[in-house]
């Protein structure tokens, strides 16, 4: 009986370019600008690089298909690369595959990196759904954003646990006002200020009840990493590395919306691939053993409710933990200390490495301004498509 | 006896007030003033002749057989394709079988009545046993013109057969005359007219009453003899002096509808007739007629069966809902009069898969699903495998169909970022009685009044246009229906 990859895979190095609205950048200079970082961080020479991973997103805009779009910028030396795409998922998919190459002794050491050129389409927001959902899907599926799919859940949020939707919005409101506090603090986020609970509930509309400030930021960038055992990455370094202790995925078997039992104010996938992860890593009790986490705030209603889903906080009481401040800096379990996908910015390639470059930077120490003091397990969640419609991946990183 | 077994009637929801009409554009044509008296029918952005023509043969089927149906004519001057059978778009939308025998009559505002009386033929020659005919028009008018004040959108249907006739049709006398009051070109979006002294003179005042009289001569009855006269004819004064012509009392002259739904074309002779059969009692006797390239008279009986058709949302049902379309502005952009700025989102259209279409049409044109015969579990779109988790059966599914099943929405959004020709977009997911759900668009609501937890009913709609490939995509939406 397999028993996962917990303390068989070690991060060697990391690297993560500034996101945002980076119209002076071509995709190819974000993959070069993150890996050299990641090169340098490793210290290895990319010749001896096995095999790599490669996560995007949106290949109408961005790079296009295949994998050659990546082992070109980075000339790679004839290297095996596979593109991986999952939604917004697909960074965590992309290091999913370097660290299965590695724990399976395929390789000693591998590469995943993650991209995506979002501000190449010329409107805001993600790139239409309408062409990425397939032939026969686009003649059904509704006129939906993400906004849209994932307000949907704050609607029924509301309406499960009675909150009017002022409650609720100040409650939302407190995620995203943390965030950009965090986001303030960091030179590589794309949203560096500090925003007031009411600027965040008086903001426009995007997707009823979702306004402005509940969105994320629609970013360019890349980042990447270098994976491989634990006694190779002692070697080199001569500390001891950051280790994968799970990596979990789940996706949709369609029954949220094909059947009816779905409550629609949790996400199923991310409520599956916690349970698995917690069980891969030996956590038994996660709000007393995780340190700090990365979680996948494309919309504050998404952190609140995976809050829960995670099993952080008790199911209908984020509100209580978000009140005292449970997630912020300086709580017990600080949330986003890079800013999260709603001040970093959501390069959808990218977004799941560097929830995991902010991991390594904490637990190494070098998180600046951010540092968490003395963290010993972090937790990343990255989580593609809708809510009724997802593939969710969890990531526990630590020493 | 051959005649009318059922009827039903379709009017959108929105109502636009030509005071509204002649307050912002009347400035450009003064005289419009003159026929600027109640509302217009409109169409939302999302329905055409095609999408109405379905609303109107539902509630005209509703009860009835409908594999009993062998025959189908759809009648409009507007219809969406010149090439691709509107009908058999219809006929999908309203889950017809296949092996029937479906015609498009168009191109005259009296392709209504002419497609009854095809209908009848064909019943009474014995090539169906019955046919359905729906009609449906939304034509335009240009910005300031006659027209614009004139036309309204909306769409009746009727069910022929000879088995429990409700309204038999006894006799027709037809006029064909190339009497080109208005003409449309195959490029033109817009009517063309000619002057409307010499439309109203030498056209309705004297091909109404020459239909008539034929029909009169030909059957031997009197004028006196119809409990109603059901003609089309916008101009209100008009219609009053052909009746008075034809000495009709006033009480027997059926109400033009002008001032609650406007010229529906094509089908207006038909939702005059709904309105007239909703009044009608057994042993009337009613005098249909058309206008357009000549007329059509038709001479009806009513039988004792009208009292069976019952649950009927007909022009009465239709009339009663209603929601004043509060700009005429938005009049301009739901009828693609002027251009509103799409931005980049709203100008993506991806091409459109006619093979996916095909293998999909019953899921996406008729909203069928597929229902589990192990557990029962109603699902759509149809899979290979059901997806209740404690069942996961393999292909033992039957068609379930749920564009007549009622829901509730279970969650739902405004969204001002999806591309809408009337924002915010809601959409939301519905769950149905019975089983199923499903993530839609809805229509014909305002975000601010629906709930979780309201009751929906499906409407076909068009989903799409895409102008680069001249498509014009169906699917089905969700309606709350208040209350």
């Amino acid at each position: 009986m397999a028993d996962g990859i917990k303390d068989k895979v070690a991060i060697l190095g990391m690297g993560c370019t500034k996101f945002g609205e980076l119209w002076n950048k071509s995709p190819d200079d974000l993959m070069v600008d993150a890996f050299i970082e990641c090169l340098d961080d490793a210290g290895i020479e990319k010749s001896e690089i096995g095999a790599a991973w490669y996560g995007t997103c949106f290949d109408e805009v961005n790079v296009g298909k295949s994998a050659c779009s990546m082992s070109v910028a980075l000339k790679l030396p004839f290297t095996p690369v596979t593109r991986v795409e999952n939604f917004c998922a697909s960074g965590t998919e992309a290091f999913r595959g370097a660290c299965y190459a590695v724990a399976s002794g395929a390789t000693d050491i591998a590469l995943a990196l993650g991209v995506e050129k979002l501000k190449d389409i010329g409107y805001g927001g993600l790139p239409d759904f309408g062409a990425a959902m397939g032939t026969f899907q686009r003649f059904i599926f509704p006129n939906a954003t993400a906004p849209g799919a994932f307000a949907m859940m704050a609607t029924r949020y509301f309406d499960k646990y009675g909150l009017d939707p002022e409650e609720g919005k100040q409650t939302l409101a407190k995620i995203s006002v943390k965030s950009h506090a965090n986001g303030a603090k960091n030179p590589k986020a794309h949203l560096r200020r500090e925003v007031s609970v009411d600027q965040v509930v008086n903001a426009p509309i995007i997707a009823w009840p979702l306004g402005l400030f509940d969105c994320c930021g629609v970013s360019d960038g890349a980042a990447c990493a270098i994976v491989t055992t634990p006694e190779i990455a002692r070697s080199i370094k001569k500390k001891d590395p950051v280790l994968v202790k799970a990596l979990q995925i789940a996706v949709t078997s369609g029954e949220e919306l094909m059947y009816t039992e779905w409550d629609g104010h949790h996400v199923e996938t991310t409520t599956r691939a916690a349970a698995k992860a917690y069980k891969e890593a030996g956590i038994k009790n996660p709000r007393e053993e995780i340190s700090m986490m990365e979680l996948h705030d494309c919309f504050s209603i998404t952190e609140l409710v995976t809050y829960e889903d995670l099993q952080i906080s008790p199911r209908g009481k984020a509100k209580e933990d978000i009140d005292e401040g449970f997630f912020e800096l300086d709580g017990r379990i600080p949330s986003q200390p890079d800013g999260g996908l709603k001040c970093f910015g959501h390069p959808i390639g990218a977004s799941g490495l560097r929830m995991l470059y902010e991991m390594y930077l904490q637990l190494n120490g070098n998180a600046d301004e951010r540092q968490i003091k003395d963290p010993k397990i972090g937790l990343t969640h990255n989580l593609g498509g809708f809510p009724a419609l997802s593939i969710c991946s969890v990531a526990i990183v630590g020493r | 006896m051959v005649g009318i077994t059922s009827y039903g009637a379709y009017i959108p929801r929105y109502r636009l007030s030509r005071m509204a009409i002649y307050m912002n554009i009347g400035w450009f044509n003064p005289v419009t003033m003159a026929v600027a008296q109640g509302e217009k029918a409109v169409a939302n952005y999302d329905q055409d002749s095609v999408t109405m023509a379905v609303e109107a043969g539902i509630d005209c089927i509703k009860g009835a057989d409908a594999a009993s149906i062998d025959k189908l004519l759809v009648a409009s001057t507007t219809m969406p394709y010149k090439e691709r059978q509107n009908s058999a778009i219809v006929a999908a939308a309203l889950n017809l079988k296949s092996d029937i025998s479906s015609v498009d009559v168009t191109v005259g505002v009296k392709a209504g009545t002419t497609a009854l009386l095809e209908a009848v033929d064909s019943v009474k020659g014995g090539s169906a046993e019955n046919a359905l005919v729906t009609s449906a028009d939304c034509r335009l008018g240009k910005m300031g013109s006659m027209q614009e004040m004139f036309f309204g959108d909306g769409a009746a249907a009727l069910l022929v057969g000879a088995d429990n006739v409700a309204v038999e049709v006894k006799d027709s006398f037809s006029l064909t005359y190339d009497f080109a009051d208005h003409y449309r070109d195959e490029d033109m979006k817009f009517d063309r007219t000619w002057e409307e002294r010499w439309i109203r003179d030498e056209g309705y005042s004297k091909f109404i009453p020459e239909a008539v009289n034929g029909l009169l001569n030909k059957t031997g009855l009197t004028i006196g003899d119809f409990a109603k006269v059901i003609y089309p004819c916008h101009f209100g004064r008009v219609h009053k002096s052909i009746g008075k012509k034809l000495g009709v009392a006033p009480e027997r002259l059926q109400p033009n509808m002008y001032e609650t739904v406007g010229d529906a074309g094509a089908a207006h002779p038909l939702l005059m007739l709904v309105a007239a059969l909703e009044e009608a009692n057994p042993g009337d006797k009613l005098l249909l007629v058309s206008f357009g390239s000549g007329a059509d008279a038709i001479c009806l009986e009513v039988t004792d069966a009208i009292k069976g058709i019952k649950d009927k949302k007909g022009v009465k049902g239709n009339l009663e809902q209603k929601t004043e379309l509060p700009s005429y502005q938005k009049y301009c952009v739901f009828k693609d009069i002027v251009p509103v700025e799409m931005g980049i989102r709203g100008e993506l259209e991806p091409a459109s898969a006619f093979t996916s279409l095909w293998r999909g049409r019953k899921a996406v044109l008729g909203l069928v699903g597929s229902k589990c015969k192990d557990c029962g579990t109603p699902v759509f779109p149809p899979q290979r495998i059901c997806p209740n988790p404690d069942c996961q059966a393999v292909d033992n599914f039957e068609d379930y169909d749920f564009s007549d099943k009622p829901g509730k929405i279970f969650t739902y959004t405004g969204d001002m970022l999806a591309f809408s020709f009337d924002p915010p977009a809601v959409y939301g997911i519905v769950d149905y009685e019975g089983g199923g759900r499903q993530w839609m668009d809805f229509t014909d609501c305002s975000l601010d009044s629906i709930k979780v937890g309201m009751p929906v009913k499906m409407s076909f709609r068009r989903k799409y246009v895409d102008k680069v490939r001249g498509v014009h995509g169906y699917f089905w939406k969700a309606v709350p229906v208040a209350g």
